[in-house]
């Protein structure tokens, strides 16, 4: 059920506004990929594109082709809503439905989008929380509400939340910048186990996460401040992180910048 | 070196002279003493000259003495808490002393009968009636403008908030403001052209209850647009990216959010208009009967028996009596509908606990 992404010629801008130009590259299926690079070079304006959530900020909008396994999210006549039920997202501050409860939250999904039987659910939920590493944390308050739960628990929620409806790929976006480093640990073991079924895309910040748990890493870049963010090159992580073949992206992981 | 010096001169700079607690309530008794005994002395008869006289006391002597014992910035900062006070108390004086006057008066003739009886048989001047066919007119009325005007002003806010993008969203909303300043006599006034002289259709609840929605429209799309504006960009993005359709989006998860708040909204909107006399009295008129029917002939209601009640006193007498027993009932309703909007609020606000 993992695909593989395949993005050419990409352009998002928000209005007028050039913010990431022409990026290509492959997203292989079964595999996390990480994303690289400086505050505002586009690489989660890059990721939203990736499941159409980009055009949800007012303004936004992108040009170029992303193939899911063949199909162009771009195309005529796609639905975004399908879209997002193939592609889920994790956001970068845990962000569980307030009125919901632990048990609600991770049934959103399938419950916002049909009706399903209780019995149908109750499995979803477990295997999702067990997928997520939060069952044994939870089991005994499923009907507390979910804001109850802490930081970790919270993005954990929201992670059972998005693979609770099946999807093909997960996105990330920068899923540990607002939590402690256990809370991340835990997260990062999650990611190595779901790679097993899912494409995943990480963005982060945090050098030694991409180091820790991509298999291949994405670094981007932007010349200034109000131009647009490129991708500068990507590759295996191994080799990104030890002899990567741009001056650029070396200076980045070493921490000599411009 | 100066730092040697300073601490040699006060040995603890971080502790400075202060004033014990019962200082502010010394001060204040001290100052309305003080004015009393110059307004007598000076015979002056009314009380707000002596409270004035006490208050300017109060201010300029903690501020005197507080500046000498404890320096200027801590005086400086109970001048600002006094004021602050008494801001609270010019505000408060006026609220508490209605409800006095209105319950000490009210509640003569207040009882079961009062409430469960119309006038119907009972001249302006003779004791008894009662207010049943007003509370009965008010609740029809109120009632049928609530279900006009909340699920308009509710989709309206929801699209100014959630689809609404360019000149037609600015229009509505710059119409909306223009709505909120309407005076309700004006609202009265558009419906008896508009369905009582032009379509030629009787007076009627109904068409108060038209009215009434003109008035409370704007307050509840106003309401709605701010709760709806408070609920977190996140979860929207959170609910979309689940592949939930927008639409869906906004039942399940913007409202659910907000649900606490617009009710409260909506409560208060009703609070607002359950007072209005104007326009009732230009379109529903006024019976002494009971009329249970809000789309055929004259109803009575309370703010309209308040005002006919009081004018045919003359200052005084049974009626007298009755227009301040129905006051009464009218401020009652309103603080129970307040309490219920809280009571909602509360009960429907995200849950935090674990």
């Amino acid at each position: 059920m993992a695909k593989r992404i395949d993005v050419s010629g990409l352009n998002a801008y928000y209005g007028s506004f050039l913010a990431v130009e022409d990026i290509s590259m492959t997203i292989q299926p079964r595999s996390v990929t990480a994303f690289i690079g400086p505050s505002g070079c586009g690489k989660s304006t890059f990721l939203r594109t990736l499941n159409r959530m980009h055009e949800v900020t007012p303004g936004g909008r992108v040009e170029g082709k992303v193939l899911l396994d063949d199909e162009n999210l771009y195309g005529a006549g796609i639905d975004p809503v399908a879209v997002r039920r193939e592609v889920g997202m994790v956001f970068q501050r845990p962000n569980p439905f307030p009125t919901m409860s632990v048990y609600d939250n991770v049934a959103a999904g399938l419950r916002l989008n049909g009706s399903y039987k209780k019995s149908e659910l109750d499995d979803v939920v477990e295997k999702s929380l067990k997928g997520a590493n939060l069952w044994n944390e939870v089991k005994d308050r499923l009907n507390k509400p979910g804001s109850g739960l802490s930081g970790g628990q919270q993005q954990r929620l929201c992670i059972a939340r998005a693979i609770a409806v099946e999807p093909n790929v997960l996105l990330m976006d920068e899923p540990c910048s607002a939590l402690d480093p256990i809370s991340t640990l835990a997260i990062e073991d999650l990611i190595g186990e779901l790679k097993e079924r899912f494409t995943i895309v990480i963005v982060t910040h945090n050098m030694q996460q991409a180091a820790r748990v991509s298999d291949r890493t994405a670094f981007f870049n932007l010349a200034a401040v109000g131009q647009p963010g490129k991708l500068i090159e990507i590759d295996d992580t191994e080799r990104i992180f030890s002899n990567p073949s741009v001056q650029a992206t070396e200076d980045y992981i070493s921490g000599r910048f411009g | 070196m100066s730092n040697a010096t300073l601490s040699a001169k006060r040995p603890s700079s971080l502790k400075g002279a202060t004033l014990p607690k019962w200082f502010s309530w010394a001060v204040a008794a001290g100052s309305i003493a003080l004015g009393l005994g110059i307004s007598t002395a000076a015979g002056l008869g009314s009380n707000i000259q002596w409270a004035l006289i006490a208050a300017l006391l109060f201010v300029l002597g903690s501020y005197g003495i507080s500046a000498r014992v404890e320096g200027r910035r801590q005086a400086k900062d109970r001048v600002a808490t006094s004021l602050i006070w008494v801001a609270f108390l010019l505000a408060v004086i006026p609220l508490a002393s209605l409800i006095y006057a209105t319950v000490k008066r009210g509640v003569k003739v207040l009882d079961g009968y009062f409430l469960s009886h119309s006038m119907g048989v009972i001249a302006d001047t003779e004791p008894g009636g009662g207010i049943y066919h007003a509370i009965l007119g008010t609740l029809e009325q109120v009632g049928i403008a609530t279900v006009i005007s909340v699920p308009i002003g509710v989709l309206t806010a929801i699209y100014l908030v959630e689809y609404g993008r360019g000149k037609l969203a600015k229009a509505i909303t710059f119409f909306v403001d223009v709505m909120t300043g309407i005076p309700s006599i004006v609202a009265g006034l558009f419906i008896l052209s508009l369905w009582i002289i032009i379509l030629g259709m009787g007076y009627s609840g109904f068409a108060g209850s038209m009215a009434l929605s003109i008035l409370m429209l704007p307050v509840v799309v106003r309401s709605t647009e701010e709760m709806l504006k408070l609920v977190p960009n996140e979860l929207r993005e959170a609910s979309l990216a689940l592949g939930v359709p927008k639409w869906r989006t906004i039942l399940k998860v913007v409202l659910p959010t907000s649900i606490g708040g617009i009710t409260t909204g909506v409560m208060l909107a009703i609070a607002r208009i359950t007072g209005e006399t104007a326009p009732l009295l230009l379109v529903v008129w006024v019976t002494n009967f009971i009329n249970a029917n809000p789309f055929k002939d004259p109803q009575a209601s309370l703010p309209v028996y308040i005002y006919l009640q009081f004018a045919n006193s003359g200052g005084q007498g049974p009626a007298y009596d009755r227009a301040w027993a129905a006051a009464l009932v009218l401020i009652a309703f309103i603080m129970i509908l307040n309490l219920v909007a809280r009571g909602i609020a509360r009960w429907k606000a995200p849950k935090t606990g674990r």
